[in-house]
């Protein structure tokens, strides 16, 4: 929970976590543009910057020598630097540490995981039985990429709700609070450093033992690296794409033209999901300025933490025509919400093969569905943002 | 020369690529990625007229400017 004072000045006091920006940020980020190409705040140590234009957010990812992504998350004080590479990782070491992972989430390998995604998916939605209103994102959206990241960490879904666990303390409680994030790594460093020595005995086909076995000039990477980077796809792969499959139910069961087209047009459902991505990008990452310098006329003095929001990049109308509307049939697209740069989402062919597929299913079962009357939909808050809950209301067809 | 009469020849920059794969999800015809999910543009890059709105396509949606329509 944020108990932190109300914002009334979002220019130069801006908080990621007021209830405002949590509900509806948009409206923020339209209002702050025409003024104000860089809102500032001192609520956060040594300062926080927040750009709200494409290309400012373009060339700051790009920008590796004023802005380091050792720090990924603006928080309130800047905790001990603790890696989980390639995310946290600069150039040079950046590049060999995302190199070594890119093979496993390439498209063809990702392919692969199409039948079990569909089976998940399926078995989701028969497991609602005949309940005509259920949450969407608690039973289905939720639940899709933890059987995937099991599948291919080799890890156990028993311990979906310890994961998921871990990423609300990470993501939301961490950020506030120091000791909450040091005993959180604490406890995944330990989980995953069993799985590890479970691996060295007994090597299996999964990304853990892969990552014993590969190796970087030469030298295998040491446990701490290892530890790392399982920590990332473990934060990094679950919330996100529920967040993405929860906010495209939430957007059709709250628009039913949109969903009439899908269901008539099903051919049209990667554009759309291309559009649920640029309109509702869940990811907002951060920035630490490790060199004094100036963007838009603003300064961004060392020190600073930047909240690097792909998702205002998204919604700037410079470079997105009609921006604030969601256009399922958008054409031109070039959206940034797996980032931009070197740092590109290593799971966004994974994660868009688990939209297309969690979405396909779900509208071959449910092709008429709504929001349930009066219902309240709450958004998370922080560096990943998405629909908690979406209660639906599915009307069965009629069989004869 | 109308358009119809010009030959357009695909180029992606690997340095600029990121693998994103929209230009592959676009144009599978066109590009195609490796083992690293890199685009890398099929043969010697000429687009047939049928499927030069594809290319098109393939080159706006790319979100680091990595792939360009030249005229041949
Ligand atoms: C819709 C779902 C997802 C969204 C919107 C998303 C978004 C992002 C964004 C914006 C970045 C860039 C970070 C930066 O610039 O600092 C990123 C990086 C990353 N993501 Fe995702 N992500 C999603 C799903 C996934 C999945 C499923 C995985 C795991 C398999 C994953 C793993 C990673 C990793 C490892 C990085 C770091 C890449 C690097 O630093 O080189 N993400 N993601």
């Amino acid at each position: 929970m944020n108990d932190s004072k109300p914002v009334h000045d979002w220019s130069i006091d801006f908080d990621h976590l007021d209830p405002q920006w949590t509900s509806n940020p948009y409206a923020i980020w339209d209002a702050l543009r025409p003024t104000c190409p860089v809102a500032t705040s001192q609520r956060f140590e040594d300062g926080a910057y927040l750009p709200l234009s494409y290309n400012d957010i373009y060339a700051i990812a790009y920008d590796t020598e004023h802005f380091s992504s050792r720090r990924i998350i603006v928080r309130e004080q800047k905790v001990p630097i603790v890696g989980v590479p390639p995310i946290t990782s600069d150039p040079p070491e950046h590049t060999p540490a995302r190199r070594i992972l890119l093979p496993p989430f390439a498209p063809r390998e990702v392919q692969k995981l199409e039948p079990l995604t569909r089976d998940v998916c399926v078995s989701l939605l028969e497991a609602v039985g005949d309940r005509n209103e259920f949450d969407a994102a608690v039973e289905y959206a939720q639940s899709v990429p933890v059987h995937i990241m099991c599948q291919i960490m080799g890890l156990d879904v028993a311990d979906a709700e310890t994961f998921r666990d871990w990423i609300y303390r990470t993501n939301v409680e961490g950020v506030r609070n120091t000791q909450a994030n040091i005993i959180v790594r604490h406890e995944m460093n330990e989980y995953f450093l069993e799985q590890i020595n479970q691996r060295r005995a007994h090597p299996g086909a999964d990304l853990i033992s892969y990552l014993l076995t590969v190796e970087i000039e030469g030298q295998p990477l040491t446990e701490r690296h290892i530890l790392g980077t399982l920590v990332l796809l473990i934060i990094a792969g679950i919330d996100t794409t529920w967040s993405s499959i929860g906010a495209s139910i939430w957007h059709l069961a709250t628009h039913p033209d949109d969903l009439r087209r899908l269901v008539a047009e099903p051919e049209l459902l990667p554009t759309a999901v291309e559009e649920f991505l640029r309109a509702y990008a869940p990811v907002t990452m951060a920035r630490e300025v490790v060199k004094e310098t100036t963007l838009s006329g603003c300064p961004f003095k060392e020190g600073g933490q930047v909240l690097l929001s792909y998702p205002a990049a998204n919604r700037d109308p410079a470079k997105f025509p009609d921006a604030e509307k969601v256009l399922i049939d958008r054409a031109h697209n070039p959206h940034a919400a797996f980032g931009l740069g070197r740092h590109r989402c290593l799971g966004s062919n994974l994660a868009r093969m688990e939209m297309i597929v969690a979405l396909e299913e779900w509208l071959k079962r449910y092709p008429s569905f709504q929001l349930q009357e009066g219902a309240v939909v709450t958004w998370s808050e922080g560096t990943v943002r998405g629909p908690r809950t979406v209660p639906v209301k599915v009307y069965r067809q009629q069989t004869c | 020369m109308s358009e119809q009469d010009q030959q357009f020849v695909l180029f992606i920059s690997s340095e600029r690529c990121q693998g994103h794969s929209r230009c592959c999800s676009l144009a599978p015809e066109l590009v195609a990625s490796d083992d690293y999910g890199y685009a890398q543009v099929i043969g010697d890059g000429i687009v047939p007229a049928d499927l030069l709105s594809k290319a098109k396509l393939a080159v706006a949606n790319c979100p680091e400017f990595a792939i360009r329509l030249n005229r041949a």
